[in-house]
């Protein structure tokens, strides 16, 4: 059942992935990303983190793809197709570079015992997360909140229109 | 089942994520694949949160989070401020700073 699950979803992610950088118009690279989001939180429910699954839908497909639409449609998105060329051999190129990265990469995750079974910890709640937030990891988060607020300000001076 | 699925799967989407990086010309594609990348990172962090039974991983899922969103905002606005000053969104036309 498990895997069944993991097969199906893993490909929705996988193909949506695909779409995301064989899309012309950015548009429809922005609504293939969120569907990759999405079959992505059902892995991570299938792994037992809810929290996370929850806020990668919440925050990931809810508020960052939001502002890229915002973002695509007011910069006129359907012209962006004029960027593409048509070189046919870029396609091909792609999946050299794709198979190239993937035996470079595997070596390094054979390494790693195949069959590693999972912990008997259980669901990872989000009591345990916020303990671990708070607790351990306060100074990283605190950081992370100078940092969101650097970049709100960033957003505003780079968005102002100079008088 | 095992680990392995899980990593292959994250590495696949790490990879189409840096192939469009390279290939794509638009500004808001490049962004979107970096995106992707990310994502592809996160799911080997709960997978090896889920199977070597610690909170770190999640806790780490969640600051790359919190890093997606700052660098969408700011990005999506220098983003905008080149389309204003230079009416292009192609990476080709905006290579001052590249020479």
């Amino acid at each position: 059942m498990e895997s069944a699950l993991f097969y199906l979803f893993g490909t929705i992610s996988l193909i949506a992935a695909i779409s995301v950088v064989a899309q012309r118009r950015v548009f429809y690279s922005a609504l293939s990303l969120i569907i990759c989001l999405c079959a992505l939180s059902a892995l991570y429910l299938l792994l037992k983190a809810p929290f996370i699954a929850a806020v990668q839908v919440i925050v990931y497909a809810g508020a960052i793809m939001v502002l890229f639409l915002f973002v695509i449609m007011m910069l006129d998105p359907f012209a962006a197709a004029r960027l593409t060329d048509k070189k046919k051999w870029l396609g091909s190129l792609s999946v050299v570079l794709g198979t190239t990265m993937l035996t470079l990469i595997l070596p390094f995750l054979s390494s790693y015992p195949r069959n590693l079974m999972a912990a008997q910890a259980g669901v990872v709640g989000t009591e345990r997360i916020g303990r671990a937030i708070f607790d351990e990891y306060v100074l990283p988060f605190e950081a992370t909140s100078i940092l969101i607020l650097v970049g709100i300000i960033g957003a505003v001076i780079l968005g102002k229109r100079r008088a | 089942m095992g680990i392995f699925p899980y990593l292959v799967l994250s590495a696949l989407l790490f990879i189409v994520g840096t192939v469009g990086v390279i290939l794509k010309k638009n500004v808001i594609a490049i962004f979107l694949c970096i995106e992707l990348m990310l994502n592809g990172a996160n799911l080997s962090f709960v997978a090896f949160s889920r199977y070597l039974g610690q909170v770190h991983g999640q806790v780490f899922v969640f600051f790359v989070m919190v890093v997606a969103a700052a660098e969408a905002a700011v990005g999506l606005a220098i983003t905008i401020t080149l389309y204003r000053n230079r009416k292009t969104l192609s990476v080709d036309d905006a290579d001052i700073m590249k020479w």
